[in-house]
């Protein structure tokens, strides 16, 4: 063995190592989560309210639906914007408004989400005079936004100029055409962007710390200081109590169990066989 | 074909020009128009020429692809557009249902007529429905057989919903395919053969019941038993529908055509009945083309 | 030969089905897209906004002093954004350096090495841990990796290179270093995401043409295609660079949150983001709440150049041109 196949082995070999040190950090979290997250699941943990602080017992009920509604408020903001946006930059935008929008949709999305959280609060909460539901939905609407405009565009774009061109010469208009062939033949690709998009926001705390803040009662409507499950699990991870830490767990197995669920059955299942057409047999 | 979006060519290499101001504006839908035509079609006798082209001039951006273009497509008959690549044919075809408005940068000049009706101030929409397109490539929507057939129907309001499956049948009969796919109406159109999805978009063409029918090419990727039957559909089709048929293939063009135009660098050099052309052409360049000195 | 059902070949006025009679909605189309093209535009700029109009006031009193004042005391109103931007480089300084290595090995492993099936799951798996909320990196963080690097991993290093005045000093757990390694796990996954298509993107003639004249593979690679996808792979720690700078939650938890500039890695600190999620809430008065805007101004800031390098970066290797 000369010389140039040992670095040869060697180097491959320090590559190889560090793939397996990447996967096997994931494989850690997932199993460490499980393990202290899984153990202190409860029934309780998923219908009762915090307990006062202090106190041992109480669950986190208040914060899945918290946010749940944050959540549904985000999609609803940020989901047409983004999905109609993508349609326009795809089938409408000449080069100039192209480059505009674009540039604009990558710069959103390089804004970091604590700041987000100050703007939509500057915006929202500071007027309101108090945070809200409503102010933590806006928020993470806005984030949600620039991935769903990128998705959309990207497999509007897969789409083959052949089948627009088939519909309008069928006597389709140009919104026809795009409602009636070119979504649909996206649509896949579409709804794994948006469920990989909703997964991303789930797990965003930084900008609920200051529009929604937290709760520990239940919130009614939009308009109230609402309880998230990221944001609990932020309190009381970095709180003195070690029943919070144990709760903090568990309700970080819980995220952790939704957002990776969610990714795999985007990925493998809605991905799957997205249908191009065949060249002639 | 790329797959780049049909109208946005934003990341097209292509020159982003004014459109000739004359033809940039969008029709809006006349009903009072069509309501007229359809009445004077009843009372005057149909004219010989179905489709009518005047002086027509095209430019993508600034090169001009056609010079000085006058024609007419007889009525029920078909017509062939042969011509090396590059000459034009494809893209006067492709004016004669307006698809080149969805081009940025391509303007035309001169006049097109079908029924003496200037086509540039009909609704474009039911001009396309009116005359039908089959492209190079055979473009199925990823539906199902049954939904690529009744798309145009649908878009265009033509039929109750009870009436469709009726009227599909009918199309795919006409298109000689019904047998081979009656019994999967519902299964994905993209199952089928290359020859049986080009048939499949003849059928979908005819489903609108067109007046004229535009085919660019339609038999370049198919095999020559795939070509013959859809030749032989042509020739019956064209009892009900004005036939313009762009090909490569002279001798496709010799078998199908009654009359025959042949395209060189933008220009129309001879048009004629095919026999004409075929044995005694007047062009020294007709000649060259037909006899393969330039390909 | 046309039936009932069907109408003679120009159609009538009335058009059967709702539907169909939306002939004119391309320009509601048009303009409904166009609006929220538009909304996206005008949020963008609301932001920018927002944060230079809310830090008024600070950046009237303090003007470019600001950025290099290292005293950061609410109580007597001053207020200085050194400290933190400090913590914020520092951290991602870190975490880049352990990352990159580490991102652009295992890229080349998937990409070079790795069979396509495997190269495919492994990076369907890494691409899972980008998908883990920062939050939980927190936890993890402060309870698992900072219990590790306090027993096992900074004693070897003061063993080693303790002489350094970045390993010295008291080690309590939460501090840059910590912050710094976090960040590095979180960051890892867009290298390699990008890096490795970056890679797979180099044409075969290109390695072809180096084996043929006696190459290893890892010469190859190495010397071949390692420096063809140079610039995307640039772009992607670009990329990785403006997600570090901006990281909250996993850096509040581990860094100790202290405004303070130290030598030493081992000491706490904090970032930009950090004091922001720690102090915006209990934030009382103009200038207090104004200076702490301005330092998401500085953020954001930072974060647009250099997403503008990356993109940049990114741009010049779609376009072909090798490095």
């Amino acid at each position: 063995m000369n010389v140039k196949k040992i670095v040869n082995f060697i180097m491959f070999g320090l590559t190889g190592l560090c793939t397996l040190l990447t996967v096997g950090i994931l494989f850690f979290i997932l199993a460490y989560m499980a393990w202290r997250g899984a153990s202190s699941l409860s029934w309780s943990f998923f219908t009762q309210l915090p307990a006062p602080v202090g106190e041992t017992g109480g669950g986190m009920a208040n914060a899945i639906v918290g946010s749940g509604k944050v959540l549904l408020l985000a999609t609803i903001i940020g989901i047409p914007i983004g999905f109609l946006g993508g349609v326009y930059l795809n089938e409408y935008a000449g080069p100039t408004m192209s480059f505009v929008i674009r540039y604009a949709t990558d710069l959103l999305n390089g804004v970091p989400s604590i700041v987000i959280g100050i703007v939509v609060w500057g915006l929202v909460v500071h007027p309101m005079g108090h945070y809200s539901a409503f102010a933590g939905g806006i928020a993470l609407g806005i984030m949600m936004i620039p991935i769903s405009v990128r998705s959309t565009e990207e497999f509007l774009h897969a789409v083959p100029s052949s089948l627009r061109e088939a519909a309008v010469a069928l006597g389709a208009s140009k919104w026809k055409a795009i409602v009636t062939v070119v979504i649909p033949a996206a649509m896949r690709g579409i709804i794994t962007g948006t469920m990989l998009d909703f997964a991303r926001v789930a797990g965003e705390t930084a900008p609920l710390l200051f529009t929604a803040l937290g709760n520990s009662f239940w919130s009614s409507g939009y308009n109230q200081p609402t309880a998230t499950l990221p944001a609990m699990i932020f309190t009381y991870a970095i709180s003195a109590y070690d029943d919070w830490h144990r709760q903090a767990w568990a309700a970080g197995f819980v995220l952790l169990a939704l957002v990776l669920t969610i990714n795999i059955v985007a990925r493998l299942v809605v991905s799957r066989g997205i249908e191009m057409p065949r060249g002639n047999a | 074909m790329s797959s780049e979006p049909l109208w946005n060519t934003a990341r097209n290499a292509e020159q982003q020009k004014q459109r000739s101001p004359q033809y940039a504006v969008r029709p809006s839908f006349r009903p009072a128009v069509e309501q007229q035509s359809s009445a004077q079609i009843e009372r005057k006798t149909a004219p010989a020429a179905k489709l009518s082209a005047s002086n027509i001039n095209f430019y993508y951006g600034s090169f001009q692809a056609l010079h000085d273009i006058s024609l007419d497509f007889a009525t029920n008959r078909i017509t062939a557009l042969i011509g090396p690549s590059g000459c034009g044919k494809s893209t006067l075809l492709r004016s004669l249902n307006r698809m080149h408005e969805t081009i940025r940068g391509a303007r035309l000049q001169g006049t097109i007529r079908m029924d003496n009706e200037d086509i540039l101030q009909h609704d474009v929409n039911v001009l396309r429905r009116r005359v039908g397109m089959v492209f190079q490539k055979s473009n199925p929507f990823p539906k199902s057989i049954f939904e690529n057939i009744s798309f145009g129907l649908r878009v265009n309001g033509m039929a109750r919903r009870k009436d469709i499956p009726g009227l599909v049948e009918r199309s795919l009969r006409k298109a000689a395919l019904w047998d081979e796919v009656k019994d999967k109406l519902f299964q994905s159109a993209y199952g089928l053969s290359g020859g049986q999805q080009q048939r499949l978009c003849i059928a979908r063409a005819l489903a609108v019941d067109p007046e004229v029918l535009l085919l660019d090419e339609p038999c370049s990727a198919l095999d020559p038993i795939a070509t013959a039957r859809i030749e032989e559909l042509l020739f019956q089709l064209k009892d009900q529908c004005t036939i313009v048929i762009v090909t490569h293939n002279m001798q496709q063009a010799a078998r199908v055509a009654e009359s025959t135009a042949f395209f060189l660098m933008g220009k129309l050099i001879e048009f004629n009945e095919t026999k004409i052309i075929y044995t005694t052409p007047k062009n020294k360049e007709t000649e060259d083309y037909i006899t393969g000195r330039f390909g | 030969m046309t039936s009932s059902s069907i109408k003679a070949r120009t159609l009538p006025a009335g058009r059967v089905g709702a539907f169909s009679r939306l002939a004119s909605g391309d320009s509601v189309a048009y303009a409904l897209t166009l609006l929220a093209a538009g909304t996206i535009f005008l949020i963008t700029a609301i932001i920018f906004y927002e944060l230079y109009a809310q830090s008024a006031i600070p950046r009237h009193k303090f003007g470019w002093l600001f950025l290099v004042t290292q005293i950061w005391d609410p109580v007597a109103g001053q207020f200085g954004a050194l400290p933190f931007i400090y913590g914020t480089v520092v951290t991602s300084l870190v975490a880049m350096l352990i990352a990159v290595p580490q991102g652009i090995g295992s890229a080349i492993f998937l990409s070079e090495l790795a069979p396509p099936r495997i190269s495919d799951a492994l990076t369907f798996m890494i691409e899972l841990l980008a998908a883990v909320p920062s939050v939980l990196f927190g936890l993890i963080g402060f309870y698992v990796l900072v219990p590790i690097l306090q027993a096992n991993v900074v004693p070897v290093l003061r063993d080693t290179l303790g002489f350094l005045p970045i390993f010295q000093g008291a080690f309590y757990g939460v501090s840059y270093f910590s912050a710094g390694v976090v960040l590095s796990i979180m960051i890892v996954p867009f290298i390699i995401s990008v890096s490795r298509e970056v890679l797979m993107a180099v044409p075969r003639e290109q390695r072809e043409a180096a084996l043929a004249l006696g190459s290893t593979r890892w010469q190859t690679t190495w010397r071949v295609v390692f420096p063809f996808a140079f610039k995307g792979i640039m772009g992607s720690v670009f990329l990785a660079l403006a997600r570090a700078l901006g990281e909250t939650m996993a850096v509040t938890m581990v860094i100790g949150n202290t405004p303070q500039i130290k030598a030493s890695l081992l000491a706490p600190g904090s970032t930009i983001a950090a004091v922001i999620a720690n102090e915006f809430t209990e934030a009382v008065g103009d200038l207090y709440q104004g200076s702490l805007i301005e330092l998401g101004l500085v953020l954001f800031t930072l974060t647009f150049i250099i997403n503008g390098l990356a993109r940049l970066l990114i741009m010049a290797t779609r376009r072909g041109t090798p490095a």
